[in-house]
């Protein structure tokens, strides 16, 4: 009890940071796993080719190893970020691997008649995009994108280990001064399933949103 | 000038990625011998023992790998089971598996259509005899590509098994990258040797799903 009287705000700070690493990860890869989906799904062979291997070696390779050479690695290529910006970065980078996945099949699913008479209508490229492709694209895909952001916040964590001050490295900061390993071990746990079932719980109540959009 | 430093980092390079697959290996066990009977439990079993294994396979998939390692890691001392980090790592990546494979073997499992258990027990099969040779075959090849990026899935956390001070692929890189000031030569070679045993266990499962296939319609 008074290690939270103690810490609780520390506790709350880094809660906060994971919360943002989470959003701010999914956000953008959510972005580019919309682009790497348009290359992979685009006429031209390269760029498809290029879309492919590109998710292969993300979803190939574990995330902390690609956390490490965008941090350590980096400066040896000129490109140096702090912790923070390392971190989301990356997020973005594995989490888009996966979105693009998730947008491909959803695209694919798309009926094309309905572009068409949209066009038809003369609605206009980005009309058709928001308004006929997006809504069936993200019912469709919902589960899937909010079990991706999971992953991405099951993936923060790791963030610890390049000293980004997030949720975990607090709680291991707290039990390596306190000692307390397993109480802060439990908690942690406890809190990080609490938070995904949160996520889940928001993507069925975005799915029953978008439910008006199912015909 | 890159050749040099593999020439020099490649013997701890190789020991490092033989415990990689040593712990992935065992881990995959642990998750294959775990995660089958507790879909089977959940399948068969009483209502209090469905509910006790969603239970530990919500908490299993909720909570982040590194937490659950550590959480392991802490807890086997703390009740007086002292074990080496490597054995905690491999029960953890293990037992975080059994979660996924109770998941996908659950799956494919309750896709076995009742009327074969109906048509076995006409023929006089004995329970054991409808689960080895009936039910078991068909939901062990169905359950193939999933249990294949499943074991992706632990190759990858068993990086995560640096934190506790395992000699892998990844803590190894680390200490190497430290000594030799090419973090980005030595990391990008590590992710390469990961890819690698990616590529094995993707070609592996196609191959296995191939000769599978056969006997299907």
């Amino acid at each position: 009890m008074e290690l939270i009287e103690q810490y609780g705000p520390t506790f709350a700070k880094g809660l906060w940071m994971t919360v943002q690493c989470t959003l701010y990860g999914s956000a953008l890869g959510l972005l580019l796993g919309m682009v790497i989906a348009f290359c992979s799904l685009s006429p031209y062979r390269w760029l498809k080719k290029a879309a492919a291997l590109y998710v292969w070696l993300f979803r190939g390779t574990p995330f902390l190893i690609q956390l490490l050479i965008v941090y350590s690695g980096g400066p040896s290529i000129g490109i140096r970020l702090n912790a923070f910006a390392a971190g989301l970065l990356t997020l973005a980078l594995f989490g888009s691997a996966y979105f693009s996945e998730i947008f491909r099949a959803g695209i694919a699913a798309i009926n094309r008649g309905q572009i068409e008479a949209a066009s038809c209508l003369g609605m206009s490229r980005t009309a058709i995009f928001m308004r006929i492709v997006c809504p069936p694209l993200f019912l469709t895909t919902m589960p899937m994108l909010v079990n991706t952001v999971i992953s991405v916040l099951k993936e923060t964590v790791v963030l610890s280990v390049i000293v980004v001050p997030e949720l975990m490295y607090q709680i291991q900061t707290m039990a390596a001064e306190t000692f307390a390993y397993i109480p802060a071990m439990l908690s942690m746990a406890i809190l990080y399933w609490v938070l995904v079932e949160i996520i889940a719980q928001a993507g069925k109540r975005a799915e029953k949103h978008l439910g008006r959009y199912r015909h | 000038m890159y050749l040099q430093t593999l020439m020099e980092a490649g013997p701890v390079l190789l020991h490092a990625s033989w415990t990689t697959l040593q712990i992935s290996v065992l881990a995959i066990l642990v998750g294959q011998l775990l995660g089958l009977p507790l879909a089977v439990a959940r399948v068969t079993g009483p209502r209090y023992v469905k509910a006790s294994i969603d239970v530990y396979v919500s908490f299993f998939r909720g909570v982040p790998l590194l937490v659950k390692i550590l959480l392991i890691y802490y807890f086997l001392p703390g009740i007086g089971i002292n074990v080496p980090p490597a054995v905690a790592a491999v029960l953890a990546l293990g037992m975080a598996s059994a979660a996924y494979v109770e998941e996908i073997y659950r799956a494919t499992l309750s896709a076995i259509p009742t009327g074969q258990f109906e048509a076995a027990q006409m023929l006089q099969f004995s329970a054991f005899a409808t689960w080895t040779r009936i039910v078991f075959p068909q939901a062990l090849k169905n359950a193939v590509p999933a249990l294949a990026s499943e074991m992706i899935t632990i190759l990858k956390g068993s990086a995560l098994v640096s934190v506790v001070g395992v000699a892998e692929l990844t803590s190894s890189t680390e200490i190497i990258a430290s000594e030799n000031y090419r973090p980005m030569q030595m990391y990008l070679t590590a992710a390469a040797i990961y890819l690698l045993f990616t590529a094995v266990i993707e070609t592996g499962s196609h191959r296995l799903e191939k000769r599978l296939s056969v006997g299907s319609r």
